[in-house]
């Protein structure tokens, strides 16, 4: 796409016209006024005269990839931030221990370059390369690793996902503070390359964990040089200052502006690296976005508006992704007063919703209807299916608890924060459960922080909600239900669900007995139904044709060490 | 006028106080903290977070020490963006968001001018009618409309200009600063139009046009100084109207001003960075209506003495 400034140059004629018919009419008073207002519009006008390339064009050309990444990163350390905008940048940043296939996810070497498990499964030596170095040059040894696993655990640095390092021994009681010295924890330092690790359980996840944020290691001389370990305002991830261990490094950083990382030449394999630099823009809102896109100044979308997706899908469908992601949305009941104390009431409501409807015709087709509150395809894992569309067992079980056609049911109100899609989906829920059950539910929409507040009180009859894997395995969705899970968010209480979730399925013989106490598990859950599954996320984003190597997959990871740009893809 | 405007700079003292103490516990009864998230926070975690940024205290003790803070001239830490400093964010955003306000209020003032003038010459006539119809549409017209719509025309079908970013790309500040301004220039041309068909009925204008002076000297050497002025009396509100209202431009268009920090801070309940936000643009505000005041008596003799004599 090309643009010419036909209109600017034009205007700018007028506009030198006018200023000329200006400066020669002699006027005392008015004159200088008129000039310097002429003369700033002139300005502004004639700066618009300029090359016709777009980005994605210069991008193509220089290997730099443009992509919108929906919101400013709250900053750049692994062991703060929470969102998915960092995470993209991250993993352009830094490597984990251990890496991961783009497509399939698998472990595969990153800077370990192999590893040994114990028979008993708990035990991890890591090998770490001995090339493996911080973009200044810097080697990264076991100890860095060591060092960082106790930052970002230590109850002092405030680490949102803390959590995801208990799965190792007694980190649990060094993150809640009642274990002081971190050398009890399962982390070894052999030697300068070699790092041994003791989980609490045997868990086949935990190489997957590796290559999760909370797992990376940051460059102790640089997070030292600019304060305390735990300290969260430090000037360490700052241009210029930080340094990082993955395929790029960081070259610029513009407040709500642009980020951009460029190649790193220390990295172990900068060889495989195509891209010269990247750069990322925080574009909130997703109109904005697709125009960007349009106009060629970004070669990838972080989303898509709904109403696009027909158009993209019909006219340039080799533009338009949409990939299977790790994630369930749902709505959840408060258990602990009625009507939804009742798993009657709620099993009628959930068997009266048609999740089909809401995925084909509200959604667009852009997601997959759910039965099961954990996705489909988690590592051989095959979810019971519990709960379907059934009309008719809906009404007699909204009569069996003493509700017959509705009649004496209580006021109850559907909560969900701002936003069009959620509340198109909560409108055909409403009507849904009108029409079957003939009970009617209010709508409550409340802005985001006023709606987890909400939610965290229990001040809700049914709230929407969601919640997206940060690994692949099914404890990862069904630990939800857990009473001491603060994101269980339901009231849901129940001893021998949280046995079967803390005791049972992590001593399991086998990986096979492991997926038998999950089906189990997860059985007893959807009988229960404190949570009811709507649907699957998907991934829906736009990307040019010229970009090659981004695999989807289902955590919607970028490896961007694979991505290439091709030039013929205009 | 010395006098003046010393008084009016210690009116604003009480002004600032109380916008300050009052956002201050407003924002603390809003439900949500700023380390409430989706993922639910373990109590020793939020408890650290809390302990970094003085959250831990009492909200009393809390808003002294902030007050002591503001006095030197800090506005603390955001707590959405760790390491980094409401001042530096500031900083940051204020010369983008100023700068397309400057540009926007240009493009008021030329089109708005303009098209109130021409409308005053020949009042209830055709031109007038045109030019009020499209000042009304103006003012009508949201700017979340204008925006994209403009955008749809000149960047996207035409590919004259870009659609969005901000001294990014030859051009990109156009679309923005035309759509910002042209409510602006709506009512600078409805205010410009009756401040010109009053003036334009006096006495002195007539003695104008008798000395033979052609109509365009009338108009702008006579008529303009004395009808321009409910726009300048305008100009102060609405340039602290644009430097607090231009998020949606901002947004629309992607650019880093600060009216997206300061949205997104309440959405995130950065209470620092609202706090800090609010307390700069009250300033700004005061600032702007000060000036306007002072350029009005400027501009009006018989204001000067009034003013002049307080």
């Amino acid at each position: 796409m090309s643009k010419s400034c036909s209109l600017s140059s034009s205007a700018c004629s007028v506009f030198a016209f006018i200023q000329h018919r200006y400066m020669t009419m002699h006027f005392s008073f008015l004159s200088w006024h008129a000039k310097g207002v002429l003369i700033l519009c002139a300005t502004l006008l004639l700066s618009s005269c300029g090359s016709g390339e777009s980005r994605v064009e210069s991008g193509n050309r220089d290997g730099v990839l443009h992509i919108g990444n929906f919101a400013e990163p709250q900053t750049l350390d692994p062991h703060i931030h929470t969102g998915v905008p960092e995470n993209h940048i991250s993993m352009a940043l830094f490597e984990g221990l251990v890496s991961a296939h783009p497509k399939t996810l698998q472990p595969i070497p990153g800077m370990a370059e192999r590893w040994e498990v114990s028979e008993d499964g708990k035990t991890y030596r890591f090998y770490i390369r001995k090339n493996a170095k911080w973009s200044d040059g810097v080697s990264i040894t076991a100890e860095d690793y060591r060092w960082s696993w106790e930052r970002a655990s230590s109850p002092m640095m405030g680490n949102q996902y803390a959590y995801m390092l208990y799965i190792i021994k007694n980190v649990e009681a060094w993150g809640n503070g009642t274990l002081k010295d971190f050398d009890q924890v399962g982390v070894r330092v052999i030697d300068e390359h070699t790092l041994e690790v003791e989980l609490e359980n045997p868990a086949p996840y935990f190489l997957n964990l590796l290559n999760h944020h909370s797992f990376y290691a940051v460059p102790r001389h640089v997070v030292l040089a600019h304060g305390k370990m735990t300290d969260q305002y430090t000037q360490w991830v700052r241009p210029g200052n930080i340094v990082s261990n993955g395929p790029f490094m960081l070259k610029d950083w513009k407040i709500y502006h642009q980020l951009t990382v460029e190649k790193n030449p220390n990295y172990w394999d900068a060889d495989t690296v195509k891209l010269n630099e990247i750069t990322f823009y925080p574009v909130e809102n997703y109109s904005t976005e697709e125009r960007m896109f349009r106009a060629g100044q970004i070669h990838k979308t972080e989303d898509i508006p709904l109403d696009k997706i027909p158009y993209y899908r019909a006219n340039e469908p080799e533009k338009f992704r949409n990939n299977p992601y790790l994630g369930t949305y749902y709505y959840q009941f408060n258990v602990t007063r009625p009507p939804f104390n009742d798993v009657r009431v709620r099993r009628a409501f959930a068997l009266a919703i048609d999740r089909k409807t809401i995925a084909k015709d509200i959604m667009y087709g852009v997601v997959d209807p759910s039965y099961s509150i954990t996705p489909p395809g988690l590592s051989g894992y095959n979810p019971p299916k519990l709960v379907s569309f059934d009309p008719k067992e809906a009404k007699r079980l909204l009569a069996e608890a003493g509700y017959p056609e509705g009649k004496g049911f209580p006021e109850v109100d559907l909560l969900y924060n701002t936003n069009e899609s959620h509340r198109k989906i909560a409108v055909a829920v409403q009507q849904m459960w009108k029409n079957i059950l003939n009970v009617s539910v209010g709508l409550t929409n409340q802005e985001w922080k006023v709606y987890i507040d909400s939610r965290n009180r229990l001040d809700y009859d049914i709230a929407r909600a969601g919640w997206i894997g940060d690994y692949v395995d099914p404890m990862n969705f069904l630990d939800l239900g857990l009473s001491s899970n603060g994101n269980n968010r339901s009231g849901y209480n129940v001893p021998e669900y949280d046995q079967m979730i803390l005791k049972t399925i992590p001593e399991a013989s086998s990986p096979e007995q492991r997926l038998e106490e999950f089906y189990k598990a997860e059985t007893r859950f959807m009988t229960d139904l404190p949570f009811v599954p709507i649907y699957n996320y998907k991934t829906k984003y736009l990307v040019h044709p010229s970009v090659k190597g981004l695999h989807p997959n289902y955590l919607d990871y970028y490896y961007f060490k694979y991505v290439s740009l091709e030039k013929e893809g205009n | 006028m010395g006098k003046f405007i010393f008084y009016r700079v210690l009116q604003a003292i009480p002004v600032l106080w109380i916008v300050v103490t009052i956002t201050f516990f407003l924002v603390r009864f809003a439900p949500g903290g700023p380390f409430d998230a989706e993922k639910s926070v373990p109590p020793v975690v939020k408890a650290a977070l809390e302990a970094q940024y003085n959250l831990d205290q009492p909200l009393i003790s809390q808003y002294f020490s902030y007050m002591g803070d503001l006095l030197q001239g800090d506005l603390g830490p955001t707590f959405k963006y760790p390491g980094r400093s409401v001042n530096e964010l500031i900083a940051t955003g204020f010369p983008v968001t100023a700068e397309l306000g400057l540009y926007a209020i240009l493009v008021a003032l030329v089109i708005g001018g303009i098209a109130g003038i021409v409308a005053a010459l020949k009042p209830n006539s055709t031109q007038d009618y045109v030019s009020m119809s499209i000042a009304m549409i103006g003012i009508c017209m949201p700017t979340f409309l204008l925006g994209p719509l403009l955008v749809l025309v000149f960047g996207i079908w035409l590919e004259w200009l870009p659609v969005s970013g901000w001294g990014d790309l030859p051009g990109d500040k156009i679309l923005p600063s035309i759509t910002l301004g042209a409510m602006y220039a709506a009512y600078v041309a409805r205010l410009s139009r009756g401040g010109m068909m009053e003036v334009m009925s006096q006495d002195y204008i007539r003695t104008a046009r008798a000395k033979g002076l052609p109509n365009y000297m009338v108009v702008l050497k006579h008529g303009l100084r004395g009808g321009i002025l409910p726009v300048v009396s305008y100009l102060g509100p609405a340039f602290a109207g644009i430097l607090s209202g231009s998020f949606v431009i901002e947004t629309v268009f992607q650019i880093h001003g600060l009216g997206r920090f300061y949205v997104q801070a309440a959405f995130n309940r950065d209470y620092t960075l609202i706090l800090g936000c609010t307390v700069f643009l009250a300033g700004l505000i005061i600032l702007f209506n000060l000036l306007s005041d002072v350029v009005a008596a400027y501009l009006n003799p018989r204001l000067r003495s009034e003013v002049g004599s307080k």
